[in-house]
């Protein structure tokens, strides 16, 4: 059923950087094709007039789909580069010992590039309140990881530009640390489940990983193809819904209900998020149909938030070492913090 | 007899970790014998941070990553040796 993933030791790094750079050069070259070839493809090829709204919306869905796909390879290839010289061990031993403030701005930090699955939320949660991190500092990890994750970003990037993903990207630090202290001053220790603390590590000796060039590269392109491979769909069915809007919506025909002065769209635009969890790639090309009709961008980013960082999957995970009424806190905080977000950036922009 | 213990709750890469042990093993024709620890306090004994966990003859070999069968078969062959 699954092939296994040979062997790539055998190559040379020499070979490798090879072919690095050939792909390199061929990304730069693809990726500066696809605004003329959309074009042509529409207007020329299948012929449809320069100012018809379908051919309008096509041009759209056969220049976004390539230009997001491409970036989403090359980025997530340099991100799980990057992201391969941090580990959850290190990262536990860099948070040994930080106080409040320090430590959640630290760990919120930390959160964005060290490599995370929620699979993997259970041991982690475990492995830093054993070795004595607070638990609000734990908490700010725990809120950073998934909401600022390399698909959301690159998205926002490709779609949005650095301005977008870089405010949802500090507003999600900013959260993450906020709440963190929050649910570190109400003092909810007992609120682990009890068997987390009776957890006694018997044998201290970790393994370290250090891969090679050879082994970083290889493991890079795996989980560019698993990623890539698990997000396209939705890619593209995301932004033919996205082109239909932009060329079928008429312009501010959303301000009624998503503009700033809406200002129940903010927590509607939160509760709608939550269910779309595991469509974030899709939902992203519709967020920036929406910000062109007229959705105000605190909303939208409100909403972006929710979708990718208020998992019920993952709660259901941390159900496991985490009783109830700190899971309620927990989401109650996170919401409130998103909401909070989403109002001030309709305030202020 | 090798004992090999594959640490995580499910997930999908601990499955193929497992399938990767039990492939190696076949391989080079050893025996040993395969245990799928799913409970998070036998789990967390084993001080990991990340799943899935290998663990051969109660030594951590691996972790959070699916590890090449180039590398479990010579994990093997040391464990072998040492015993």
């Amino acid at each position: 059923m699954t092939t296994l993933t040979t062997n790539s030791n055998a190559h040379s790094t020499k070979q490798i950087a090879f072919v690095i750079f050939l792909s390199a050069v061929l990304w730069l070259a693809a990726y500066n094709l696809i605004q003329p070839l959309a074009n042509w493809l529409t207007y020329g090829l299948l012929g449809f007039a320069n100012d018809s709204r379908f051919g309008e919306s096509l041009a759209f869905f056969f220049y976004d789909v390539p230009k997001i796909i491409l970036l989403l390879s090359g980025m997530i290839f340099l991100i799980t580069i990057l992201r391969s010289f941090f580990s959850p061990e290190q990262t536990r031993a860099w948070l040994g010992g930080k106080r409040e403030g320090l430590g959640n701005l630290l760990a919120a930090s930390l959160g964005v590039v060290t490599p995370f699955c929620s699979c993997s939320a259970v041991p982690l949660f475990i492995g830093f309140v054993e070795s004595g991190i607070p638990l609000g500092v734990t908490f700010s990890f725990l809120i950073a990881a998934p909401m600022i994750n390399e698909i959301a970003l690159v998205m926002q990037f490709g779609l949005f530009g650095w301005k977008v993903a870089g405010l949802y990207m500090l507003s999600g630090i900013t959260i993450a640390i906020i709440a963190g202290i929050v649910i570190g001053r109400m003092k909810l220790e007992n609120q682990v489940e009890d068997f987390v603390w009776q957890i006694k590590a018997n044998q201290t000796q970790g393994v370290t990983y250090k891969p090679t060039w050879a082994e970083r590269f290889s493991n890079a392109w795996q989980s560019t193809k698993e990623i890539v491979g698990k997000v396209w769909l939705y890619v593209i069915i995301g932004i033919a819904v996205g082109a239909g809007i932009h060329g079928y919506v008429p312009e501010s025909a959303l301000v009624e209900i998503m503009g700033k002065n809406a200002w129940w769209s903010v927590p509607a635009a939160v509760v709608l998020g939550v269910p779309l969890y595991s469509n974030a790639a899709g939902v992203m090309p519709i967020a920036g149909a929406l910000i062109e009709k007229g959705a105000a961008l605190g909303t939208v980013l409100a909403f972006m938030m929710a979708v990718v960082g208020l998992s019920l999957a993952e709660m259901i995970i941390l159900r496991r070492v985490l009783k109830p009424k700190l899971i309620a806190i927990f989401i109650a905080t996170l919401t409130i913090g998103i909401i909070i977000t989403g109002y001030l950036f309709n305030i202020i922009l | 007899m090798l004992t090999i213990k594959v640490l995580g709750s499910g997930c999908a890469n601990c499955k193929r970790v497992e399938q990767i042990a039990h492939k190696v093993i076949t391989d080079i024709g050893i025996e040993a014998e395969v245990i799928k620890v799913t409970d998070y306090a036998e789990i967390m004994a084993y001080n990991i941070m990340s799943t899935p966990g290998l663990v051969v003859n109660e030594k951590v070999v691996s972790t959070g990553r699916i590890p090449t069968p180039a590398e479990v078969t010579s994990w093997l062959t040391n464990a072998l040796e040492t015993a």
